[in-house]
């Protein structure tokens, strides 16, 4: 049970959520994008969050759905986990949502949500990152699309009143060769000790990384160290290791120790696996 | 547009049928069903979208009611346990199996199998059923029952 009340609206169009955003921020209180909703309800009812309003635009057209022409493929904010991975449109995002928490929930969860909630792992931003996608976004100045790594910094952080509507993958990436590895401490359902997240773009590899530092990042060091194919893998691991744009995270489930040494094998065996063409 | 605030009457369809329920919008799935409609196979378990005690189906997915707002259901299908019957495949496959022990887990497990059947009318691959059976919890550890359950609502268990 949420502990206090809100308001609720669903909205059925972008103007009406940033208008009602609006509305409720010149009125002094607090408004919430709502889409599955897992984190909200789960911060509200533990007491971490007190929105006066939550804004539903799970019914807003230009939020939902996947479209794939000839350019790539857009995919909108409040489709779930569950729906992008069973449209095995984009197999490496698909790989990612279906890691993210269990079945059930990748069925409530959104992909706008993954994008912007509070918890650090935000692990399907990382094929976006990958793959130079585009975020368009809906605010009181209406649309605009900017580069999905302009308003991905450690989370989505757009603009106020802002919404995120849809990311939009090149045509490219979605067949490209690709790898997806997520390592927790115990159990297969847990968050990211180290989620090594490769793509390939013709023969140099892409790498980002969740669970690894205190926020998901795409390092384009560690990439060229990764794709300096003169030195062996086990080399070229090592000193990726050492480039972390900062220091391993540290918490209950491993040691900034711990996970730079989990990170240092899953890399020399990914890049063997790509000497061997077993990818 | 649709706003709600204070306590609102809201109608929900549940186990195909039109149902009255007077909510405020803060007010999770799970809490309505159980307190208003009686409907307590939806077992309140972490309340934290964990456990699956409280999964339902909504529109042939499953989905835990911890973690849904009661005024979100408008316009969709709800189905919880009760609203399987009694001795559906599901029902009768898990009594075979005997694939409980205490059962305050069982009506999630069953709802999360019922969206299965729903979903993968024929056996899906053993990652696909072992991915779904991953989103609910039994501390009685019936794991190896449960997925001989599944297999019989399959027709493919032991005495099938």
């Amino acid at each position: 049970m949420i502990p206090f009340g809100f308001a609720y609206c669903r909205a059925q169009t972008l103007a009406e959520a940033v208008a009602e955003y609006a509305r409720c921020m010149a009125l002094g209180k607090t408004a919430l994008y709502y889409a599955g909703g897992s984190e909200i309800i789960t911060m509200a009812r533990a007491g971490d969050i007190r929105p006066d309003e939550v804004i539903d635009v799970k019914d807003i057209v230009e939020c939902r759905g996947m479209e794939r022409d000839e350019l790539g493929l857009s995919i909108g904010a409040a489709c779930t986990l569950n729906q992008i991975k069973e449209a095995k449109l984009f197999p490496l995002l698909g790989l990612a949502c279906g890691r993210i928490a269990d079945h059930t929930n990748q069925c409530r969860i959104t992909l706008g949500g993954n994008l912007s909630g509070s918890i650090i792992y935000h692990e399907a931003a990382l094929p976006l990152l990958l793959c130079d996608a585009e975020a368009s976004l809906f605010g009181p100045e209406g649309e605009r699309r900017v580069p999905f790594a302009d308003v991905f910094q450690g989370r989505l952080r757009p603009l106020p009143g802002e919404m995120l509507v849809r990311v939009r993958a090149p045509v490219w990436a979605l067949a490209a060769k690709h790898a997806h590895i997520k390592k927790t401490t115990n159990e297969k359902i847990d968050y990211p000790l180290v989620n090594v997240t490769a793509l390939f773009y013709g023969e140099a590899l892409r790498a980002a990384f969740s669970g690894v530092c205190a926020q998901p990042f795409r390092s384009e060091r560690m990439e060229a160290i990764l794709n300096e194919r003169a030195l062996c893998p086990a080399e070229r691991a090592r000193l990726a290791v050492a480039a972390l744009p900062e220091r391993a995270h540290a918490d209950v489930e491993g040691s900034g120790e711990y996970r730079a040494f989990v990170l240092e094998h899953t890399l020399k065996k990914l890049l063997e696996d790509w000497e061997l063409g077993s990818l | 547009m649709v706003r709600y605030e204070g306590k609102t009457v809201l109608r929900l369809r549940v186990n195909g049928e039109e149902r009255e329920v007077l909510a405020r919008p803060s007010d999770v799935l799970m809490d309505v069903l159980r307190d208003q409609l009686g409907l307590t196979g939806a077992k309140p378990g972490c309340r934290n979208g964990d456990c699956g005690a409280c999964t339902i189906v909504v529109d042939g997915w499953p989905n835990k009611s911890c973690l849904m707002l009661a005024v979100e259901a408008e316009g969709h299908d709800i189905v919880t346990v009760e609203g399987l019957g009694g001795m559906s495949a599901e029902q009768r496959a898990f009594v075979e199996a005997d694939a409980f022990q205490c059962g305050y887990c069982t009506s999630g497990f069953l709802m999360v199998c019922h969206a299965m059947l729903t979903q993968h009318p024929q056996m899906p691959e053993e990652l696909v059923i072992e991915e779904w059976l991953q989103s609910n919890l039994c501390r009685c550890t019936c794991y190896a029952e449960i997925r001989e359950a599944v297999l019989r609502m399959y027709g493919t268990g032991k005495s099938s």
